[in-house]
């Protein structure tokens, strides 16, 4: 056991907006029967990390609800295995700020765990990667501090916090920007760090005494010179979850073959919470194109471009077009839908015409009743 | 050392048949492993009846072919059955000092697992068959056969008086009782037939099948045997009628039929309703996609499949392939079939892993003419190879070649 986990459940919440006023961003469903979480998870365990430390910040019961002891992920274990890391408050510092105060209270599990490695994610990127590649070439190449990178084209007025990255011929980093959004193709950072545990924790002693926040910005960067910080490219699909705009983008992604193929049967099994659910019924009138679908829906009308996650209900007559409907939605009869999200338990009433815009989905929030 | 918790009641679930009418499904497998309705295996709904019904130590007496079916119940985490106090328990025949024996009939699979029950110091034993299709709350029919202050209640199912014949009957009194039990009776007196559902007191139960496997001469079986014996003898026998959905799938036919119930729509038996939920071990595999193009119509299909070509009225399992312009009807395909562009499934039951090529055909195909009579189903064994343009006829069995 040379590596073990660290995720990070909270950090872009902000971004998202309703969809992630009640839930952490890693507990965002996703994909027809995922979490966002599920992804790095079991990247994680598919790596053959067994000590995966989760680190939540507000809203985390579901969090805590989908991965209960890690029994999916096969983290249920005697020894490791899954922990899940609430906020360590001290006196007037209940919530951390930022990822070195999460680290900060996290100070004992790291202490505590044996592993030389410790890589750190967060969990806004689809991807299939093994990290058991990224310790190879860490190792090797003798590096300080590894971070994942990929080639990005950032869009004008992107919102991310991003960071990009410089580097000379042999790949090690030469310099750092962060927040930076200046339209064109950068080597960007994937949130993914591979460092020794040891010199994790004495760079966030050291940060902690001078009251800094930003692991980006006080790490990385101003130590980039100090430190050898290499990039390992992953050149594969990714699909970057930042904003309402890029989440609809990535699940429809999902709809091509390819992207498909590379998230879900690249390096293992992408795993996630039990449901028991019964399969999909198509019903005698159904008429369903280009779609995702999971188990335990009931189609009777007509769908096309979707994903319908768990226990979705397509009453006759409807259509829908372009939507994301998330677990147990039920649309109603002759019910028309186009470029909508729907949250979890949402009932479209019969007769109902909703539309939004490719550039702009409307949003029904956990619950509602339209 | 007492080592486990006294159980009011614990099932014993008979899951070793050869299941030889299943032919070719069930070469390599038990008939509990077989698949059904595109994510369950047969032994699915027993197991989760006895966790719906509060019953949370089940033995499972395997014997033929067990590798499949042990590896599917594992520690039974996916019912709910990995406890510490009980669970599921795979009892297997064993070696004694004296003997070395199989399981020599139902009864006396039950007696030779005496020291396993006998842990658990149980009032009651429920004594169940793997290979029935139904969802049954059995804590109903131990509320009545404890009311009964019975030795044995035999749940029983109505039956048309035309099939009482392939039954076993129970002839009851007014207030229940059973005075009489008939096996396959040619002149039926009742409708009542037995479905294969028993609860025993554990200690009268215990003192039958020690005389039984005493008697050189018995069967050793509970039909058979156990229960004439205690009915001579007078023990207080009664029937629980049950009213749901039941159907024994012991023939290629019946488990077509019992598979086509599950999209009828007024079947009694729905999967979808939560009470009495089916659970099922469970597979990592991602949602089902549906291909521009695809028809599917009245059909129930299974996560990490990819549809292009046309369903209809089918049950497709999870895994499967179906390519553009093939036309799968009236059919059951097991886990991970590919069924390849422009090839034709009618009336027919795929195994796991079979491979259609091309254009080939499978079972009565001129659509027009098949919909007008019943047909015969068509069955491949699992992993079958049938080549691109390939044609295999109406009621054929093929296994796939070694």
């Amino acid at each position: 056991m040379e590596l073990m986990g660290i995720i990070f459940s909270n950090i872009y919440d902000e971004h998202l907006g309703e969809v992630t006023k009640q839930r952490t961003l890693a507990s965002l469903p996703f994909g027809g029967r995922y979490r966002l979480i599920d992804f790095v998870l079991s990247n994680m365990v598919n790596s053959e990390i067994t000590n995966v430390g989760v680190i939540t910040k507000s809203n985390y019961q579901s969090l805590m609800d989908h991965l209960g002891k890690g029994k999916e992920w096969d983290l249920d274990r005697k020894i490791d295995g899954l922990f899940i890391l609430p906020p360590f408050g001290t006196g007037q510092k209940t919530v951390y700020r930022d990822k070195i105060e999460a680290l900060w209270g996290a100070k004992r599990y790291l202490e505590r765990s044996n592993e030389e490695y410790v890589l750190m994610s967060d969990s806004n990127i689809i991807c299939s990667i093994d990290y058991t590649e990224v310790l190879k070439q860490h190792i090797l190449a003798k590096a300080d501090i590894t971070m994942v990178t990929r080639k990005e084209e950032i869009k004008d007025k992107s919102n991310i916090k991003g960071i990009a990255v410089k580097t000379n011929t042999r790949r090690r980093v030469t310099d750092v920007l962060v927040n930076y959004n200046r339209p064109g193709i950068e080597q960007c950072g994937m949130g993914m760090y591979l460092l020794k545990r040891k010199l994790l924790l004495e760079l966030l002693e050291e940060a902690n005494s001078y009251n800094l926040l930003d692991f980006d910005r006080d790490i990385i960067q101003a130590k980039h010179k100090k430190l050898k910080i290499m990039v390992w490219e992953h050149k594969g699909t990714a699909l970057r979850i930042d904003s309402t705009q890029s989440y609809f983008e990535a699940n429809m992604a999902l709809l091509d073959k390819e992207v498909r193929d590379a998230v879900f049967r690249g390096e293992g099994f992408v795993y996630t919470k039990v449901r028991d659910e019964v399969p999909t019924y198509y019903g005698r009138k159904s008429e369903v194109e280009n779609c995702l679908i999971a188990d335990g829906c009931r189609i009777e009308g007509r769908a096309e471009n979707c994903v319908l996650f768990r226990g979705v209900t397509v009453a006759e007559g409807a259509a829908v077009k372009n939507s994301i409907l998330m677990q147990d939605t039920h649309v109603g009869k002759d019910v028309s839908l186009d470029y909508i999200i729907t949250d979890k338990e949402v009932e479209i009433t019969d007769g109902r015409m909703l539309m939004g815009a490719p550039q702009h989905q409307i949003i029904i929030n956990k619950g509602k009743i339209v | 050392m007492k080592m486990q918790k006294k159980k009011k009641c614990i099932a014993m679930l008979l899951a070793g048949g050869q299941g030889s009418r299943l032919g070719v499904l069930t070469k390599n497998i038990a008939k509990p492993a077989v698949p059904f309705g595109g994510k369950y295996r047969i032994i699915d709904f027993t197991l989760s009846n006895c966790v719906n019904s509060g019953i949370d130590t089940v033995g499972v007496l395997t014997q033929y072919k067990p590798m499949e079916l042990n590896e599917y119940i594992g520690n039974g985490q996916p019912w709910g059955l990995d406890r510490n106090s009980g669970g599921v328990h795979i009892l297997q025949p064993f070696t004694k000092i004296k003997s070395k024996e199989w399981y020599k009939g139902t009864a006396n699979a039950i007696y030779q697992n005496e020291l396993f029950i006998e842990q658990y110091e149980p009032t009651h034993v429920l004594v169940l068959s793997g290979d029935h299709i139904y969802k049954m709350d059995y804590a109903k029919m131990l509320a009545e056969h404890e009311n009964n202050h019975a030795d044995c209640t035999i749940a029983v199912i109505d039956v048309p008086l035309s099939e009482a014949s392939r039954f076993g009957i129970m002839n009851t009194r007014e207030d229940g009782s059973i005075y009489e039990f008939e096996e396959k009776p040619k002149e039926p007196k009742s409708t009542k037939a037995s479905m294969g559902v028993y609860i025993f007191r554990w200690d009268v139960m215990k003192k039958y099948l020690e005389q039984d496997s005493k008697d050189e001469n018995s069967d050793n079986d509970f039909g058979k045997n156990i229960i004439p014996a205690m009915l001579s003898d007078g023990c207080n026998m009664h029937a629980y009628a049950f009213g749901g959905y039941w159907k024994d799938v012991g023939t290629i036919e019946s488990l077509w039929e019992a598979n086509m119930d599950l999209l009828s729509g007024d079947s009694a038996l729905s999967l979808e309703d939560n009470e009495l939920k089916v659970y099922a071990r469970n597979y990592d595999c991602p949602p089902t996609y549906i291909f521009e193009g695809a028809k599917i119509s009245g059909a129930m299909i299974t996560k990490g499949c990819e549809i292009k070509g046309c369903v209809e009225n089918s049950i497709i399992s999870s895994e499967c392939i179906i390519g553009e312009g093939a036309v799968i009807k009236n059919s059951v395909l097991f886990p991970g079939t590919v069924v390849e562009q422009n090839a034709e499934v009618n009336f027919a039951i795929l195994g796991t892993g079979v491979h259609i090529g091309e254009g080939a055909k499978v079972g009565e195909t001129d659509f027009s003419a098949a919909e007008k009579k019943k047909q015969k189903i068509t069955v491949l064994g699992s992993r079958f190879l049938l080549e691109a343009n390939g044609a295999v006829q109406a009621g054929e069995m093929l296994e796939a070649q070694s």
